[in-house]
Formats: structure tokens, sequence, C-alpha cells
């Protein structure tokens, strides 16, 4: 289906995927500049933003004195626990808009619309993942954060959390174009999720009934994964990699067909 | 060539679904072009945007055996926070171009001067239109689709538009839909009527127009 402009052959897989990512490419640079502009930081803002958000929260737990019962550093405890929740959260609302905000983009032929959503989720991940990188960076070199004690743990959970937003985001996304209630639900959704998704809590230090509740969300387990990563023999984690990723396949699955329904549904604003 | 093949397209409204349209059948061989009649609401637009590829059809399907263009002068594609050139450099991204082969034509035609370089939110109404319609020029297709743009503008954009379309490339195909009858009189080999989501073929440019401004009243 897809064609370049200097060739009307029926395409090859390989010359649909160049298609792809010069499109994806160019999507990523206009919606850099659409969303941060060019005035102060620009592009900066993508790393900044998320960790204004974390460095706030790590603010107000420090100052609130919330200890959580444990002797966990709480800088490092904030810094894994939000930037999990952007991981998904943001993804997820990113993707939510990205078809209203972008469908005349779609006038032009090769922009798909799997495009716009890998363009938010690539640029939601990266964001997110950079001021994660950095904020740990810069607490580790004054002392306020120690080290990872495995690092290839942390890395991990990580990355599972970024399949899990991922995933999540194309669902939600693509279901925008079957009904507009997706977006209302979506919203307060993510608002009760919060404090369920283990961003402010370990699973450990919950009693056992609701542990058994909270593990049935995916995200509870990559922050876990994380923070073990983090922590080592310091917490008891509670988390199984493999049912994760069972919802991460699953999310992925209905999301990838969502999708390409969503091309077939999706109606100018 | 392309082939709009039995092509339905609903919409779900209040009142249940609506039928836009019914059938469509279309033929358009590469050079050749063909003017479309049709009222407001007849489902000209419509049309171009499954033509275009931003809508799918319900039923039926688009065979496009030639780059198809996005609809001429179409500016709802642009960032207003993008300034012009940021715009071109996108279009030309999107289709595979240099876009620094294009900066000397798109400045000279859209007369922009220093806003060429500002954000497109500080552009009239007009400056809009004409770099719409430059960086529909920029990139190179088989066939455009023209969806009444010719409307627009003042007389002296009109002829430059006139004359990168028509004159430039005369060599190409495209479909123009418009209520105005004149409009497709002047520029279209062929013309049919899009009435009650169906498509009215006729052999010549005077039937269609005849059969347009009797029965679709």
């Amino acid at each position: 289906m897809r064609h370049a402009a200097e060739s009307n052959a029926r395409s090859s897989l390989a010359s649909s995927l160049a298609v792809q990512w010069r499109v994806i490419r160019a999507l990523l640079m206009r919606e850099v500049i659409t969303r941060y502009g060019r005035e102060n930081l620009g592009v900066l803002w993508l790393i900044a933003e998320p960790a204004l958000f974390t460095l706030g929260v790590s603010a107000l737990w420090t100052a609130g004195g919330l200890n959580h019962g444990s002797s966990l550093p709480i800088v490092a405890f904030a810094v894994t626990g939000y930037s999990s929740v952007l991981m998904w959260r943001n993804t997820a609302s990113r993707c939510n808009s990205a078809l209203l905000q972008n469908f005349n983009l779609l006038y032009h032929r090769n922009v798909q619309v799997i495009d716009v959503f890998f363009t938010r989720i690539i640029l939601e991940l990266a964001g997110t993942t950079a001021s994660f990188t950095l904020l740990s960076a810069f607490f580790i070199s004054i002392g306020v954060v120690e080290p990872p004690i495995d690092m290839l743990e942390v890395v991990g959970g990580w990355l599972m959390l970024a399949w899990f937003g991922a995933s999540l985001g194309m669902v939600l996304g693509a279901a925008t174009a079957y009904s507009e209630l997706v977006d209302r639900i979506w919203h307060p959704t993510s608002y009760l999720l919060f404090p369920l998704s283990g961003a402010a809590f370990m699973v450990d230090w919950l009693p056992q009934r609701a542990q058994d509740i909270v593990l049935l969300l995916p995200m509870v387990h990559g922050v876990e994964i994380v923070r073990e990563g983090f922590f080592g023999d310091a917490v008891r984690t509670h988390h199984d990699a493999g049912y994760m990723a069972l919802c991460c396949l699953g999310l992925t699955l209905v999301g990838l067909l969502l999708v390409r329904d969503a091309g077939r549904r999706v109606e100018p604003p | 060539m392309i082939v709009i093949d039995n092509v339905g397209k609903t919409y779900q409204t209040r009142q249940g679904r609506r039928t836009i349209l019914d059938g469509v059948n279309l033929r358009l061989e590469k050079g050749r072009n063909i003017g479309i009649l049709g009222r407001n609401g007849a489902g000209k637009s419509t049309l171009i945007r499954i033509l275009s590829g931003a809508e799918h059809p319900t039923s039926g399907r688009i065979y496009r055996g030639m780059s198809v263009s996005w609809p001429l002068a179409f500016g709802g594609a642009f960032q207003p926070h993008l300034t012009g050139l940021d715009n071109l450099k996108f279009v030309c991204r999107i289709y595979g171009v240099d876009y620094r082969e294009k900066v000397a034509f798109v400045e000279d035609f859209t007369e922009l001067g220093v806003y060429f370089r500002e954000p497109v939110s500080h552009y009239s109404m007009g400056m809009s239109t004409r770099l719409a319609f430059a960086l529909s020029m920029a990139v190179e297709f088989d066939c455009f689709l023209i969806d009444e743009t010719m409307a627009v503008g003042d007389s002296r954009f009109h002829e430059r538009c006139h004359n990168e379309l028509f004159v430039k490339r005369k060599d190409r195909a495209f479909i123009l839909v418009s209520h105005d009858a004149n409009e497709i009189r002047r520029h279209c080999q062929a013309a049919c009527v899009l009435h009650h989501g169906k498509i009215h073929s006729f052999d010549t440019i005077d039937e269609a127009y005849a059969f347009y401004e009797t029965a679709t009243v």
C-alpha cells in the first residue's frame, strides 16, 4: 500500500520499511518542535518535563518524612517509582490523543495510523528513559542515591515497563477510533491506577490478600524488578517477569489488531 | 491507472447509519483527468479523502497504480508552531525529497519573505494558502487531487496556480471535484456527476453538465 513519490511500483517489504522509517523520522522531528518549540530549553524539555515531576515528588515525599515504615532511601524510592509511572501513563495518554491531533497527517498517503502511534511511543519512552537515567546519575553523583546493585536487572525491569507502556499506548490509542469513551474513561482510570501501580509502595509491605490483588497489575512487577536491581537484598520483592511478559504480549497483539482496524475506522474530527 | 472499485462509505450518525458513497466506480488512466461535479454534501470531499488514503472505504477497494497527491493546497496538516520552512522540510522528508532543492521554488512562489522562517500561526489566510499550494507542488505526483482549491485567493494567485498545475504539469493526471461546472469545463477532459452517493458518468462534459443542472437540483 505504501509508496514513495518517485516510484509507483508495488513496494516490497524492504522499501516499505524504508518509507516507514523515513515517515517516523519526519514525524519525530515535527512532534519534537511542535511540543517543545525552539525557545528556551527546546528539545531538552523532553527530559526536563518528567525530571521536574520526579524531582517534585521526591521533594514532597522527603519533606513529608514518609519513610514508608522502612529504611529505604526515599529519593531512590521516588525516582524509581515515579519514573515507572511516567513510563506507562504518559505513553498511554499521548497515544490516546494521537489520532485526534494528527488526523490531518493521514492525508499524506505515506503516513499510516501506526506511524503516528510509533512516533509518540518512541518519543515518550526516550524522554522518560533519558530523564530516569540523568536523574539517577545526578543523585548518584552527589551521593544521595547509591548506585544500583544489579544494573542489568534495572535495565531489564525498565525494558519490561517500556514494553508495557508501548503496548498499552497502542491499545488505548487505537481504541479511541472506536469510541470517544476510551479517552474519558482512561483519565480517571490512570489516576486510580497510580496508587495501585507500585510507585509509592513495595508489594512486601502489603498484607497477603492485597499483594495477590496488586500483583495482577502488570506494571507492579516491572517496578519491583527495577527496585530489586536498585536495592538488592535490602528489600524483599515480589515479581513474575513471565506473567508480565504474557500480559504485554497479549496487549501487543490486541494493540496491533486494533491499530490495523483503526485505520479503517478513523474519521475526521 | 487508478481504479475506484465499487466503493461505499457510510458514517454512523445519531440517526443511524448514513450512506455517503454507494457503489462508486471510476477509472483514470495515467495522464488523463476527470472532473467530478456535485452539490454541497454530495460526498465530494469524502471521495477525495478516500482517494488520498486519509480514510478507508467501508466497502469496495481502491487500486492506485500511480502516486497520488494529498488534496491539493490542503493546509490542514500545518502545525502552527512550525515555520513555513519546517513544514516544507516535513513534507519533503515524508516523500523522500531533498528539501534544499525546493526552498527556492517555495520561497519564490509563496512570496512570504521573512515570514517563510516564522511560525505558520503568524500567517494571514492568503499566506497559508500560498504556502499550502507551493508545498503541494514541491513533491511530484502522477496524479493530483484537487478539491475546489482554485476558488480561493486573488486572481494573480489563481493564475500562478493555474500555470504551475495545468501548464507545467499538463502531462499529469488529476481528479478535480467541484460544484462549479465552469471550472470543470475549463480544465477537464471528462466529467461525471456525484449525486446521492452514486457516480453518473457521461460521454461528454456537456451531457454531465446538463444532468447536473436538471437532475441534481
